[in-house]
């Protein structure tokens, strides 16, 4: 009976699930091994407001007989991971073999675009991950010190920074750190060097970067810490302090174990979305020093005029092993604890 | 200036209703207008949507985002659009998979207005209809340049001796300004230099990447020599952010669209002294040529393939009647419109000067876009100073050569 009731509530979703998850997953994982036909190429003279000139078209008609034939395009196996666009199996050995010293092998790895990319999302989660957890949890125990009065008006301006959509949050900072901007023109002026700029560096954009991550997502870190601080036992505190335990000891002995749970809660969440930072970059304009994971796929996909649905699907597929990667050994502790408990 | 051509537009558009179909000569049909989103096409696609009542529709969907809609919009059969707004860029990959229809047929039954230059021809056939020309020019404000004492300077090189001149003086600390912006703009700077330089992208018939060359390197030389004189974050600028610069005071010197030379000039905008002090120029020339260094771009329509002969008939009168020469003569600073019967303002000018001096069009080749995706990634770490410009050149081949593999083009 308890199985059937089980069933029939997650039917629904389950079924969901496979149709808009699953589906498009395996959808794109077979995309990932294909490449366009052979384009047969013929020279044509092309005329228009400017004169005539020799160029290559495609000859689509014999393009298209290969079309459809084989409609998915023609099979590369792994190819379209290993190339230079993705894991530069190539590229790679060759540096690894010719290098002079680990500076060059570093420089010219991180010259590749997928490892490029990589870099900055790694960096980025890790750095934002944490720094979101410490300061979302640093504004719950100070929120949840003020006055009924206060609070209201106080946690609603803190979940701001979350509750703006991603794209404009960083548009309004990037005006902001522009020479003429509010905080741009300010940090011109405290450091007395009229071209400073946020924007002009990689370094200075990836601390930008990494800045706006934690502005934003700290809120979230904020409300889930928030909310479980309204469940802290009152007793165990008050003996604590009969105790003679200060405030710090309180919080170290106390709260923290309390909210570890919920902590492991939002470290999973933080990292899966952090792992696919996207909108700040292109908020930022900040494609010639940071790039992402994300914003490969997208490049891929908005290119000028041709779509590269096999190199986006490969970055896709390479982007869920990382997440997965990433998450895993948090998810084999909680299976643990999970078991644990329940023995 | 403003104020002169909107209650123009307005009326254009009145009569345009009240002469309804009778002025489109259609019967029946849908017409469905998938079109980049900038002000001269907004005139042709309002005027074409007058054509709409008894029996005839009249859509339109004006978008940045159009080159990635296009594509998948006129594979399905039916398409989702009748019409699609091309340039010499975006025309390739519809080219490419048989989209579009020719309109040999269409423009001799219905195309009496339409002057041979309009007609873009590919082996022999039509493709698509011009009605505008487009590209880069020189924007420049005389008043800098007489307060420094010099001359508007013709070439990149002469540029770079008048922002020398511009900041020894102590006029302005940053007298040049590009739209560098990593991506498609980084690229397209390339593409205009390169142009002027006499480079040929492609080894000829294939598509072999020939930037990797004398005259690739120079052209990034030229790059870098002029961002010395730009604003430190010369990387994040686009078109848009241009104007604001200048708008602002902040620019001496810059190469901008010609279509968006009324954001810069009109007398009713937020700077109308800067509008009055500007100069309009040809593109500068590189390297002691005599080209601009300035790719030319149409802006035109072309009709899909997979739709009913009845609705193409209809979506060719209806936009017939949006680029009809009334329309440019009621809108004369609107672009630098290619009808017959116009007759180019000022303002259209050194547009065309480009065009008469010899600038080259911007490749229709179907892997150019791959090209010009890699130049936009690559770029980046040479313009900063990061890698050498033959590491760079390098890049962008091996960038290219991975794309173009995956897309067929190359084995």
């Amino acid at each position: 009976m308890r199985h059937r009731d089980f069933a029939a509530f997650i039917w629904p979703s389950a079924l969901a699930m496979l149709l808009f998850i699953a589906l498009p997953i395996v959808s794109v994982a077979v995309q990932s091994l294909y490449i366009e036909h052979d384009q047969v190429l013929v020279t044509a003279e092309n005329c228009g407001p400017f004169g005539c000139t020799e160029e290559t078209r495609v000859d689509t008609a014999a393009t298209a007989a290969k079309r459809i034939e084989e409609p998915l395009g023609r099979f590369n196996g792994l190819g379209t991971y290993t190339n230079r666009a993705h894991l530069a199996i190539n590229e790679v050995s060759a540096i690894l073999s010719d290098n002079r010293g680990f500076g060059d092998v570093v420089a010219r790895v991180m010259n590749l675009p997928f490892y490029k990319a990589l870099s900055f999302t790694l960096l980025y989660t890790f750095l934002v991950t944490p720094l979101a957890m410490i300061f979302g949890f640093a504004i719950a125990l100070g929120v949840n010190r003020l006055s009924r009065s206060l609070k209201g008006v106080v946690i609603f301006i803190s979940l701001l920074p979350y509750i703006v959509t991603p794209l404009l949050g960083s548009l309004i900072l990037y005006w902001m750190i522009n020479a003429d901007g509010v905080i741009g023109a300010t940090l011109q002026f405290i450091f007395n060097d009229p071209d400073l700029s946020l924007k002009a560096s990689p370094t200075l954009t990836w601390i930008t970067l990494i800045v706006y991550g934690t502005w934003h997502m700290a809120p979230f870190a904020f409300v889930v810490f928030y909310a479980g601080l309204q469940t802290l036992p009152k007793d165990t505190l008050e003996s604590a302090m009969i105790d003679g335990a200060n405030r710090w000891e309180r919080i170290r002995y106390v709260v923290m174990p309390h909210l570890t749970p919920l902590a492991t809660f939002v470290g999973l969440v933080l990292l899966m979305d952090n792992f696919r930072v996207f909108e700040p970059i292109i908020g930022f304009s900040a494609e010639a020093h940071a790039t992402s994971l994300s914003w490969l796929i997208y490049n891929d996909l908005t290119g000028q005029v041709n779509q590269m649905y096999g190199s986006a699907a490969a970055t896709s597929i390479l982007t869920m092993l990382g997440v997965i990667i990433l998450l895993t050994p948090i998810l084999i502790r909680t299976w643990r604890e999970f078991k644990r408990k329940a023995h | 200036m403003k104020y002169m051509t909107l209650p123009a537009t307005a009326v254009a558009v009145i009569l345009g209703h009240s002469a309804a179909y009778a002025g489109c000569g259609i019967e029946a049909g849908n017409v469905n207008i998938l079109s980049n989103d900038f002000d001269a096409l907004g005139i042709v696609i309002n005027e074409a949507r007058a054509c709409a009542g008894d029996g005839v529709t009249v859509t339109a969907n004006m978008t940045t985002e159009h080159r990635a809609l296009a594509q998948p919009a006129l594979t399905t059969n039916p398409a989702q659009y009748t019409v699609t707004m091309v340039a010499n860029n975006s025309i390739a990959p519809l080219l490419a998979r048989d989209l579009v229809r020719p309109l040999d047929d269409l423009v001799a039954a219905h195309g009496s207005q339409l002057l041979e230059q309009q007609l873009v021809r590919v082996d022999g056939q039509v493709v698509a209809i011009a009605f505008m020309v487009n590209g880069q020019n020189l924007f420049m404000r005389g008043d800098i340049l007489e307060q420094a004492g010099l001359e508007p300077p013709t070439s990149i090189e002469e540029m770079l001796a008048a922002a020398e001149k511009i900041r020894a003086d102590g006029i302005m600390r940053y007298p040049l300004a590009a739209a560098n912006q990593s991506g498609w703009f980084l690229a397209n700077e390339f593409v205009n230099t390169y142009m002027g330089l006499g480079g040929a992208f492609f080894e000829p018939g294939t598509a072999v990447p020939a930037v990797n060359s004398e005259v690739g390197l120079r052209t990034l030389e030229l790059m870098k020599a002029m961002t010395e004189y730009m604003a430190p974050e010369f990387l994040t600028h686009t078109s848009d952010e241009l104007r604001a610069l200048y708008l602002g005071g902040q620019v001496a010197m810059m190469n901008q669209w010609a279509s968006m030379v009324n954001g810069h000039i009109d007398p009713e905008g937020p700077a109308p002294e800067i509008g009055e002090a500007t100069i309009l120029a040809a593109a500068p020339t590189a390297g002691g040529g005599t080209v601009p260094a300035a790719a030319l771009w149409w802006d035109g329509f072309a009709i899909a393939a997979n739709i009913s002969d009845e609705d193409a008939e209809a979506s060719f009168l209806a936009m017939m009647h949006g680029i009809r020469p009334e329309v440019a003569q009621a809108n004369p600073t609107g672009a630098a419109w290619l009808v017959a019967d116009f007759t180019p303002p000022e303002t259209a000018q050194a547009i065309l000067t480009n065009a008469q001096m010899g600038a080259q069009a911007y490749p229709m080749a179907p892997y150019m876009g791959l090209l010009h995706t890699a130049l936009g990634a690559e770029l980046g770490d040479f313009m900063q100073g990061r890698e050498s410009a033959e590491d760079a050149l390098r890049d962008v081949v091996d960038a290219y050569t991975t794309a173009a593999r995956e897309a067929g083009f190359l084995n």
